[in-house]
């Protein structure tokens, strides 16, 4: 195969801008997982119901980016029962969380997947608007604009998500029960209190990731199946809970699937997972784990 | 453990299934009663690492494919007869259990979840490209000749199936009993105190792993003669690798007996709900019974029997009755 450069740097572009998009719907991945400690493998599934709702919204006449943020506080209600069933049933216990704890999340996957399936169907859905559908030109690269409100929107959710937990009173004591939480309790805090917020933060950028993610592609309902390796592979990548890492990380694995891309389609689903095993058997503690 | 009951009723039930390939002429019994046995074997297997040691496989699949696909390779290669397709699916499933354990068994739980969800991923990306085993597209087997003492290519499968699901269980119950039993369960309960007790938990872990695998693997083996087809989407499906997890958790993960009755339940209730309504409501039941089990009956069926005082033979006492921290 003749090397192209051209193909080579569209896939380089492409995938920076794919990267920042995968690094965005991450981000309450790394909160939950990252910080908290959840075990939330039913993640990408209310991604995706991010997604669902988004199109529900813009069959109603909403714009996509807008539906979004009216999802935002749905989901953070959301996340805070979750986040109280997770507590009630499991960590209150103590017991053997472990097991017991991820066959519950893969548990409420399931429940969305064939909830999206009886209310949607499984055909693939799509949205349009003005910025769907055309392309910028820059001498003789094409980039969709959907990529690009897609590459702006995730770097805005980081950078405030980012000042959120480095400048906020609420921000640092999320950041504080994710290190030390008896010391936390000694101070005279709520450890429970401050998870079950970083929880709804965590599920409430699901629903402007997700509508991104209808942005970005068509979706159907057991979409969330790639992205448990996406997602997990960017948090494990970045090394658990490092936001800044999270967008390099994300950078990374955009970079490597469209590269891979070029040479065989067939092999993309594979990248993210392989990666996935790579960092872990290599470096477990991420790129900029502590 | 005394060991002379047990094996009575294993050959009663072997007897019985060889028999009932004579007696049973409608193959729609053989047809579910091999995805119910299939699914005892997963399950079982799966209760070895992710029961006894606490240790969640997500990559079932894995291995079932990995199964399934050494059988297609050494049949359309050599074309190796059953039992020897069997056995090599087993090898391989020790391979690969063992190295994927190494890999990340250092770590932390969670993260050995993880990678096997990976793995599930990797290897169906890898046999969907690989053209010798038909790659995306599946391949189609032509069944060899059938032995002359089955009547049936079914009745002969179910058997096939039987005989796995004894030799699952017995591996299962010895493991339970023996050394490497109460090792993992020290694991279980707290993994750095067993550590520091001298117990090898790494080696443990891992001979667990490669146990769990072969059984795994060889449960594989039979399936593409039985559905004289192999795709990877089939082979590698998700519901592959939950089901079994989902049914040594409904079951009760603390004695063998529990995959066996939690299978039987729930691939009953499956296989019921998939003919009769939809696949997608079998998917929904398996959703729904994993959460309200793991939440409300967190010791599983044996838990409940015992709670009513039905059940009285474990030698093994569930770990987590009392709150243990963390």
């Amino acid at each position: 195969m003749s090397f192209d450069f051209e193909l080579l740097r569209d896939a380089i572009v492409f995938g920076l801008l794919l990267g920042c998009f995968y690094a965005a719907v991450s981000l309450g991945l790394s909160v939950a997982f990252g910080l908290l400690d959840v075990p939330h493998l039913a993640y990408p599934a209310f991604l995706v119901l991010g997604s669902y709702g988004t199109y529900m919204l813009y069959t109603l006449g909403f714009d996509p980016l807008v539906a979004g943020v009216i999802l935002t506080p749905v989901f953070f209600v959301l996340g805070i029962l979750m986040y109280r069933i997770y507590y009630e049933t499991f960590e209150k216990r103590g017991a053997d969380s472990g097991v017991r704890g991820l066959a519950f999340f893969f548990g409420v996957m399931f429940i969305i997947e064939v909830a999206i399936i009886q209310m949607f169907g499984v055909d693939q859905r799509t949205v349009s608007a003005s910025y769907i559908g055309r392309s910028l030109e820059i001498g003789e690269m094409r980039i969709p604009n959907r990529l690009i409100v897609a590459f702006i929107v995730a770097l805005v959710i980081a950078a405030t998500l980012y000042l959120y937990l480095s400048r906020t009173f609420t921000g640092r004591a999320i950041r504080a029960v994710a290190q030390d939480e008896g010391a936390l309790r000694l101070m005279g805090a709520n450890p429970v209190a401050i998870k079950q917020w970083a929880f709804g933060i965590a599920t409430a950028t699901l629903a402007l990731a997700g509508a991104l993610l209808i942005i970005v592609a068509p979706i159907e309902p057991t979409l969330d199946r790639a992205y448990i390796g996406r997602t997990f592979c960017v948090v494990v990548m970045a090394g658990l809970g490092s936001m800044g890492g999270t967008l390099i990380a994300g950078i990374i694995l955009g970079v490597a699937e469209e590269v891979v891309k070029i040479y065989g389609a067939s092999w993309a689903p594979a990248i993210s997972f392989g990666l996935l095993l790579v960092i872990l058997a290599v470096r477990p503690q991420g790129l900029f784990g502590r | 453990m005394r060991w002379t009951g047990f094996w009575i009723g294993a050959a009663l039930f072997l007897v019985l299934a060889y028999a009932s390939t004579f007696m049973v002429t409608n193959t729609f019994f053989f047809f579910v009663g091999y995805v119910m046995l299939q699914f005892v074997v997963l399950a079982t297997a799966w209760n070895i690492l992710g029961g006894y040691a606490g240790y969640v496989n997500f990559g079932t699949s894995a291995f079932f494919g990995v199964g399934v696909y050494t059988a297609v390779a050494l049949f359309k290669a050599f074309a190796l007869p059953l039992p020897l397709q069997i056995l090599a699916a087993a090898v391989v499933g020790t391979a690969l259990g063992v190295a994927t354990g190494m890999m990340t068994l250092r770590l932390r739980g969670i993260f050995y979840s993880i990678a096997t969800v990976a793995l599930v991923i990797i290897l169906e990306t890898f046999v969907v490209n690989w053209k010798f085993v038909g790659g995306a597209a599946g391949i189609q087997i032509v069944r060899p000749s059938l032995p002359s003492f089955f009547p049936t290519y079914e009745g002969m499968l179910f058997v096939v199936a039987a005989v796995l699901v004894v030799i699952a269980v017995a591996v299962a119950r010895y493991v339970e009993g023996s050394w490497i039993g109460r090792g993992l369960r020290a694991i279980r309960d707290d993994e750095l105190a067993a550590e520091c007790s001298g117990v090898p938990t790494l080696r443990l872990k891992l001979i667990a792993c490669g146990i769990s695998g072969a059984l795994m693997c060889a449960i594989g083996a039979p399936n593409p003669m039985y559905q004289q087809f192999a795709i990877p989407g089939a082979a590698f499906e998700l519901p592959y690798s939950v089901s079994p997890l989902a049914m040594a958790l409904i079951g009760g993960t603390a004695h063998w007996i529990g995959p066996v009755l939690g299978a039987l339940l729930l691939s009953a209730t499956q296989q019921y709900l998939s003919v009769t309504i939809s696949s997608e409501l079998s998917l929904l039941a398996l959703g729904v019974m994993l959460v309200l089990f793991v939440i409300a009956a967190p010791e599983g069926l044996v838990g409940l029997l015992r709670k009513v005082g039905l059940f009285k033979t474990g030698t093994v006492r569930p770990s987590n009755e009392k709150g243990k921290g963390t």
